[in-house]
């Protein structure tokens, strides 16, 4: 069990990471999500102990190793960069943590073997890094980590220089790599995507603090405060700032949306109400989907699906829409909502109200 | 489209061609030409052959100076690439410190070579010279004029001192790319210092180390102007290099013919030694 307390760290007037508490379970894989300089890197240096926290401790197991020297504590990380050793071989790359730590020749090439053939290196023994793809450079990276059986392993967005496939690939076998070991993984990446596919329990960063922390899942469905939620999605949310007024949301006086069910029972006053793109459509998706007007400002076409930007009510929308919708610029088009996603979160920017409706991850 | 055919490409590569020819080209083939004939002035020539080649082959004067350029740039190799590798891994990568390193490494590349050459005849002088006098004065005997081994040092010396710095500041260009995760991922294994610069440093630092090696083999090979101006090939002959003893035989004895061969077997030997060196170090490279 790793235990972050209270730490802040302080790099002369810039605050990298201000008071944290985190609490990781052995065997658990946990996501740092957040944008470029939200801190994942420094919190996860704080966390191997290349950097010392400003104040606060950090204990594992119960016991406090805020002083302790990385080579001192059980840990393994992998970087953005692939990070190997130039001159030696695959082989020699992967059996060097065991070198250092004096293991015996038989150990060592057993677990070499065992990890290359894991991580498909297993032709590639005898090259050097240099003559590896990003792909395989990165899984001898992953695969010395892996040998080192070290209590607490942390991913530094490893697949972030990998292509598109690779990327897919290896993120499907690193939970079962994750799964297998009783150690506390520790993965940071910039894409929510990427969270919601491994899993595990996620925290979500902005600006060097954590703004929740919890089972993945739950984070993106009832996220705590506009931060997470919107740290939490890609494409970007879609809010608007209203006034509930008995059974409607109005803006400048004018009725807007219809409040939904699970929001009901909120007390009338000023929110910014919040959904995915993907809760906005351009057919009716059901009847009780609310209507609003909105006007195009670009259509952008990805593949099979189009991300339709929209101007609504003085706000700018992305909407996720499935197939090719290629609608010139300036039309003026009905759009549907459907409010049951709707969140609301209050001036203070904490969700407010009834948990929106229980639902799958449609498109995540 | 129809592709158009037209000689107006020449033009384009004329100037190129043209200097080629008058700096290099026409250079070498004067060479050459004087290499297999001989003068007596009046421009009449008759035809030597390989005469001039096998005299300059067959002379012990060659072998002798041949075998001090090799000890020299030997030891000048052995000296500069350690220790240049040494000041560059101690330089500061951050901070104020490094326009200060720099500027300071760079400041005796900025030198002539011949002023170098003159700052440190002076400076060796036992009667004026700071070094000479500061040495001569504590008991040290030294005297860069009639002892063999003091011209020896003062020649390293000094070589060690103009041109240590560019391997430094190539050293250093290496070391600067190396991304910070390395040596994190060095920490976190646990490995040495040692381990850090064999297996993380070294390896980064191999391009730029073959370039310095060549660059200063081929100057160190080269030397002319520095024994010229100290030493003038003394005492004796035993600082006459190559290109020393080149001169000596051209101007000196005016001796063109021998002179035109000595220069072009002097080419050959190091156009042969850096090819040697370049294929032995870029295939260590591609093999491991």
């Amino acid at each position: 069990m790793l235990e972050l307390k209270n730490i802040t760290k302080v790099v002369g007037a810039d605050t990298h990471i201000h008071s944290t508490d985190l609490v990781l379970e052995r065997g658990s894989l946990n996501v740092l999500l957040g944008p470029t300089l939200s801190g994942k890197t420094s919190l996860m240096r704080l966390m191997a102990g290349l950097d010392k926290p400003t104040t606060g401790t950090i204990s594992f197991d119960g016991k406090d190793v805020t002083g302790v020297r990385v080579q001192d504590r059980s840990v393994a990380m992998v970087y953005q960069q692939f990070i190997n050793y130039p001159a030696m071989t695959v082989y020699e790359n992967i059996a060097s943590p065991m070198r250092i730590s004096g293991k015996d020749a038989a150990t060592i090439d057993r677990e070499v073997r065992k990890a290359a053939e894991l991580m498909k290196l297993t032709p590639y023994l005898e090259r050097t890094p240099l003559n590896l793809s990003g792909g395989q450079q990165q899984r001898t990276a992953l695969a010395r980590a892996i040998v080192k059986n070290a209590s607490l392993v942390l991913l530094d967005e490893p697949l972030a220089n990998l292509d598109y496939k690779l990327r897919e690939e290896l993120r499907e076998e690193l939970p079962k790599l994750f799964a297998a070991a009783g150690s506390i993984f520790v993965y940071a990446t910039t894409e929510p995507q990427e969270a919601l596919l491994l899993g595990g329990h996620t925290a979500t960063m902005h600006q060097g603090r954590i703004s929740q922390f919890g089972p993945t899942i739950s984070v993106y469905r009832k996220p705590a405060d506009i931060v997470t939620a919107k740290t939490f999605a890609d494409p970007p949310l879609n809010t608007l700032d209203v006034v509930k007024s008995g059974n409607t949301f109005e803006r400048g006086g004018l009725s807007v949306l219809p409040v939904p069910a699970h929001l009901a029972g909120i007390a009338d006053g000023a929110y910014t109400i919040a959904f995915h793109p993907h809760h906005l459509s351009l057919a009716r998706p059901h009847d009780t989907a609310a209507t609003l007007k909105a006007r195009i400002i670009i259509s952008e076409i990805a593949g099979s699906e189009s991300f339709i930007h929209v101007d609504c009510a003085g706000s700018r929308w992305v909407m996720l829409e499935h197939g090719i919708h290629d609608i010139e610029p300036d039309t003026a088009i009905e759009l549907f909502i459907d409010t049951r996603h709707l969140m609301a979160f209050g001036p203070d920017g904490r969700a407010i109200g009834g948990s929106a409706a229980s639902q799958t991850v449609r498109g995540a | 489209m129809e592709k158009t055919w037209n000689n107006k490409a020449w033009f384009m590569v004329l100037p190129v061609l043209v200097l080629v020819a008058f700096s290099a080209v026409i250079p070498l083939m004067t060479v050459v030409n004087y290499s297999v004939q001989d003068t007596f002035g009046n421009n009449q020539f008759f035809w030597a052959g390989t005469d001039w080649f096998i005299q300059v082959l067959q002379s012990d004067r060659f072998w002798d100076a041949l075998t001090r350029n090799l000890i020299f740039s030997g030891i000048i190799l052995a000296i500069e690439i350690p220790l240049g590798i040494l000041i560059a891994l101690n330089m500061p990568k951050t901070g104020l410190g490094v326009p200060f390193c720099l500027v300071f490494m760079s400041l005796p590349l900025l030198i002539p070579w011949n002023v170098v050459g003159t700052i440190w005849q002076v400076f060796g002088r036992v009667d004026i010279g700071l070094l000479g006098y500061t040495l001569d004065a504590i008991g040290i005997p030294y005297n860069y004029v009639n002892n063999v081994f003091d011209a020896w040092v003062t020649l390293i010396v000094m070589d060690i001192w103009h041109w240590t710095s560019l391997v430094v500041l190539l050293c250093y260009a290496g070391l600067v790319s190396i991304p910070d995760a390395y040596y994190q991922a060095a920490k976190i294994d646990g490995a040495s210092r040692w381990a850090v610069f064999r297996y993380i440093q070294l390896p980064k630092m191999k391009r730029v180390l073959l370039i310095a090696f060549l660059l200063r083999f081929m100057d160190s090979f080269m030397i002319y102007t520095e024994p010229f101006v100290v030493t003038g090939g003394g005492p004796g002959n035993a600082t006459t290099f190559l290109s020393i003893d080149l001169v000596k035989t051209a101007i000196g004895q005016f001796d063109l013919g021998p002179a035109a061969a000595l220069s072009l077997i002097y080419f050959l030997i190091i156009l042969l030694l850096s090819w040697i060196f370049y294929t032995v170090m870029t295939n260590s490279d591609a093999q491991s």
